[in-house]
């Protein structure tokens, strides 16, 4: 039919074509082998190297990781138990290690009658994270999300019940301060004032408070001294704490950088520059030397609470700028919509905005969010005992003297589990908010 | 630059121009920077006007009716709307946003709300109105642009016809008295472009103040009571439709519409 329409410019079609069935080729586990392994024969050569190279690496590191002791006390028993079970001279992990010292690794030195402790708190804060991450969940349990941050800590440092209340209590002072001003004197008077009153009663009132409350009506648990923090527990409680506040202050940052009011701007430019511009183990040794001496003598500020402070102020300086490349990212017709329809600031940022810079920046902030709980390593460096620290110490140990993989294997584990569950979080936050194509 | 576009009789019962002033502006100046975009503009608009800005690009066209919600902000002159003046006040400005729909060349929908939420947003945020209210305003506004079957769709899979009547539909949920068209055709092919055109003509059938940024120049000469060209930052030519497109009087005027017209 073609070939008499060939020569002539006009054609009409008679019949429409059916749809037919893709060539079997193309479809099922064949047709994906030939489309992503074997597409031509440069890639078939790569499929089979990468398959063999793949092979070598399992070859040896599978039977190092199974051929393994796990009940020996040292590290000399244990290349006994390996010798004795698969050779002279076999290779093989001494897990035993992880056996006897794993619950130091996850605790450090906190005492071991309190472990429950430890892991209420951990409990604690997923049970919060949840309805924080997933909208599924039933949104009475942000009600948990709103305690957690003032029982968390209680859980792990103990002492008396008060002082929670008393740190909680700021907050409810503080949004009184600001409805009561607000109406008053106008809603920047009020912020102003919702900054100040918390601050005042932190500082001045809470401590006496929170010492009178407890000596009407005792109420605590043991306290747990700062020292006895150690393995993934600091990680954990530095990590989280630092990632959940890094995200709004980097917001707040972001904003500021952006913003038209010159004193603002300059000043969360300056922060933003002067962290971003000073290695992180720089701040860390600021926190654990340094700052003593601002302090008035014998004022003890605890050194979990300096890192923290000092780990958060790090990651919210970075997080500034990816939120700032995702706010940069949004076409201005979104911020003109949003104010030809009248929204002020605030309400087109919260809104409008925010929603979508954040959604732009997932990547970026995730990555940061990994980073900062990676880094939270290096306070091994100031003498606290995180999983690394604590790894030094046992290999100092006589009987786990010259012991390696294991230990950094096992923390670099864990890690991993974490640091991937973050990844994959991300993933399927961006796969929720994609609103195009669906 | 089509005349095709409009296929229908518009009705003119309801066009009707009252007396009362919509928006004055008095000898209006703006720069960007040291270029004088808009010179001496003094222009007064009635209720009921159904007004079209044409004028080759870089006219200052559209930054005249971004002036009138200070999208963009004017150094001298005076800007009048609905008696509200417009100056640094930032209580008048969201007074006058609020009053005023916008409906922009390249829709700016909120592309991470469903349809539905773009046209709840600002009347539960702004006006403060019950959520159930909002919704049922804006499935009344939906079904007037033609588009009530996708409320729970997202902005990016709606053709560029549906996203600007969304979007028209978006401003009316404000209820506002004076709507600003800036180039509402312009990103659409031609076949959306009716769909949009005739929504425009049905709200201007129902008394609607607009203010309509384009070339279309079909409806410019069904739909407008005034036609106005600008070249260069000013005011050229205004007139009734039908004489200024028969009979234009200045040069500029007859280049620019036989440019667009010819052929």
């Amino acid at each position: 039919m073609s070939g008499t329409h060939a020569h002539t410019a006009a054609y009409v079609r008679d019949t429409m074509l059916p749809e037919q069935a893709p060539p079997a080729t193309s479809v099922g586990v064949l047709g994906w082998m030939r489309a992503n392994l074997f597409s031509n024969w440069f890639n078939a050569i790569l499929t089979l190297l990468s398959v063999a190279f793949i092979y070598q690496v399992l070859a040896a590191i599978l039977p190092w990781v199974f051929q393994s002791s796990w009940t020996a006390n040292s590290l000399n028993e244990c290349r006994a138990q390996i010798d004795a079970a698969y050779g002279p001279h076999a290779e093989g992990a001494c897990w035993a290690v992880i056996r006897e010292r794993y619950l130091q690794l996850i605790f450090g030195f906190y005492p071991s009658e309190l472990y429950w402790r430890p892991i209420l708190a951990f409990a604690l804060t997923l049970a919060a994270l949840g309805p924080v991450l997933f909208t599924a969940l039933p949104r009475k349990m942000l009600w948990l999300s709103v305690a957690a941050p003032f029982l968390v800590p209680w859980l792990l440092w103990g002492g008396s019940a008060w002082v929670p209340v008393a740190v909680a209590l700021g907050f409810v002072l503080g949004y009184v301060a600001f409805r009561v001003v607000a109406s008053v004197a106008g809603a920047l008077l009020g912020a102003i004032a919702a900054g100040l009153v918390p601050v005042l009663w932190w500082l001045l009132l809470a401590s006496g408070w929170a010492g009178l409350m407890q000596s009407v009506l005792p109420l605590g648990i043991e306290a747990v001294d700062s020292r006895n923090f150690g393995g993934f527990m600091l990680s954990i409680t530095i990590g989280v704490v630092a990632i959940a506040c890094s995200l709004p202050i980097g917001v707040l940052l972001a904003l500021g950088r952006q913003s038209n009011l010159l004193i603002i701007k300059a000043i969360c430019t300056g922060f933003i520059e002067l962290i971003r511009g000073v290695p992180l183990i720089t701040l860390l040794f600021v926190a654990s030397l340094l700052l003593n001496y601002f302090m008035p003598p014998g004022t003890d500020f605890d050194i979990i609470l300096r890192v923290i402070i000092m780990v958060t102020l790090f990651a919210s300086a970075y997080m500034a700028e990816v939120i700032r490349g995702g706010l940069a990212a949004l076409p201005k017709g979104q911020y003109e919509a949003a104010d030809a329809l009248g929204l002020d600031y605030w309400k087109a940022q919260r809104l409008i905005i925010m929603p979508q810079a954040l959604k732009i920046s997932i990547p970026g902030i995730v990555s940061t969010f990994i980073g900062v709980f990676k880094d939270t390593t290096l306070v091994s460096i100031i003498g606290l005992l995180d999983p690394l620290g604590f790894s030094n110490s046992i290999r100092a140990n006589a009987e786990w003297n010259g012991i390696v993989w294991e230990l950094y294997g096992f923390i670099a584990f864990m890690f991993f589990v974490f640091c991937f569950s973050m990844s994959r979080y991300s993933m399927y936050l961006e796969r929720k908010l994609q609103t195009e194509h669906r | 630059m089509s005349e095709l576009a409009i296929d229908r009789e518009v009705d003119r019962s309801r066009m009707s121009v009252s007396d009362e002033v919509a928006i004055q502006i008095t000898n209006m100046n703006k720069w960007y920077g040291a270029f004088h975009v808009l010179r001496d503009i003094n222009l007064t608009i009635n209720k009921g006007e159904r007004i079209v800005v044409c004028g080759p690009s870089g006219s200052g066209k559209s930054t005249l009716i971004r002036c009138i919600n200070r999208l963009e902000e004017h150094q001298s002159g005076s800007i009048v709307v609905d008696g509200i003046e417009l100056t640094n006040d930032l209580k008048h400005i969201d007074q006058v946003r609020s009053e005023v729909g916008m409906v922009f060349q390249h829709f700016n929908l909120f592309p991470h709300l469903t349809i539905l939420e773009n046209c709840t947003l600002a009347p539960i945020w702004v006006r403060k109105v019950p959520k159930k209210e909002a919704v049922e305003t804006a499935m009344y506004f939906l079904e007037k642009v033609k588009i009530p079957e996708q409320a729970n769709k997202y902005p990016g899979q709606l053709s560029g016809g549906q996203q600007q009547r969304v979007a028209i539909a978006r401003s009316l949920c404000m209820k506002p008295n004076i709507m600003l068209f800036d180039e509402p055709t312009s990103a659409l092919d031609p076949e959306m472009i009716k769909e949009v055109l005739d929504t425009m003509i049905e709200l201007a059938e129902e008394g609607m103040t607009m203010i309509c940024v384009t070339h279309e120049m079909g409806f410019a000469r069904q739909v407008a009571n005034r036609v106005i060209f600008m070249d260069q930052g000013q005011i050229v030519e205004q007139n009734e439709p039908e004489a200024f497109f028969n009979t234009p009087q200045s040069e500029r005027t007859k280049l620019f519409l036989s440019q667009i017209l010819g052929h």
